[in-house]
């Protein structure tokens, strides 16, 4: 099986989740598409693990579902704050350091 | 191996119709159950590729955590259910489409230059590979200073949620 199948699905993966932070507006759809790039990262690591043999890969990818989690966390919590304070989820409210 | 062939196609299809409906969804909540139907594909494609751990992994902390974690994300910020079309979207839609098919393109090429030939062949030393012994003694050997790390990391991130979060 072709090793480059994997890896242009995870480029697919990944310039559709670069489109969604470029063109989102809604704070929790650009972390969701944040995921999305994070996800074809893992699909990447996983599918060089298996192609070279090495369990390094799926331990990277492991590491990165992890770090993954803390992001979301913090991440919500950092939308809970702008939802808060402007009363939208919008980013483009986010306007308090524009010159 | 052509099952193989036909299972990735099958998945990869609707990986790809699930991503382009995550980033074009006008319903936040749609957008989340086709985030589900990517991280589900990829996880398919962990068993595929013998990674039976990771895939595990993905489903429970995937699927089962960070989505429920974005459903409390739309529950708070009082998504509406229903917006009109490109009201989740900005301005910047052109743009984005033309920046993520340009790196598309250019990623393509790359990685049709560099691993234009590169097969993955699959026998059965890849079962022991991904087991869950294999990767937890990689873990707990090679890498047990970074797991370490990630631990602190993530009382790091805790700490932080709730010290963000909190209403004072």
């Amino acid at each position: 099986m072709p090793l480059n199948y994997f890896l242009i699905l995870a480029a697919f993966l990944f310039c559709t989740g670069a489109y969604g932070v470029l063109a989102r507006r809604n704070s929790v759809l650009v972390l969701m598409s944040v995921e999305l790039m994070l996800n074809a990262v893992n699909l990447n690591l996983v599918a060089f693990s298996t192609h070279m043999h090495k369990v390094a890969g799926q331990v990277f990818a492991l590491f990165v579902i992890t770090i993954a989690a803390a992001e979301v966390g913090v991440g919500l919590a950092i939308v809970l704050l702008i939802y808060r304070n402007t009363k939208s989820p919008d980013l483009d409210r986010v306007e308090q350091l524009k010159g | 191996m052509w099952e193989q062939e036909v299972a990735f196609w099958i998945i990869a299809v609707a990986m790809a119709g699930a991503a382009i409906g995550v980033v074009r969804s006008n319903n936040i909540v749609h957008a989340a159950l086709f985030l589900v139907v990517v991280l589900a594909g990829s996880a398919a494609q962990y068993i595929l590729l013998v990674a039976e751990f990771v895939a595990w992994v993905q489903v429970l902390i995937y699927i089962g955590a960070i989505v429920v974690l974005f459903l409390f994300g739309v529950m708070l910020t009082r998504a509406p259910m229903r917006e009109e079309r490109g009201k989740l979207d900005n301005n910047q839609r052109l743009a984005g489409a033309v920046v993520s098919l340009f790196l598309f393109g250019v990623l393509v090429v790359f990685l049709v230059d560099a691993f234009g030939n590169d097969k993955i062949k699959f026998d059965d030393s890849l079962v022991h590979l991904g087991s869950t012994q294999n990767v937890g003694n990689e873990i707990f050997r090679t890498y047990v200073i970074p797991f370490e790390v990630v631990s602190m990391l993530l009382l790091a991130a805790l700490v932080g949620a709730v010290v963000l979060a909190r209403r004072d």
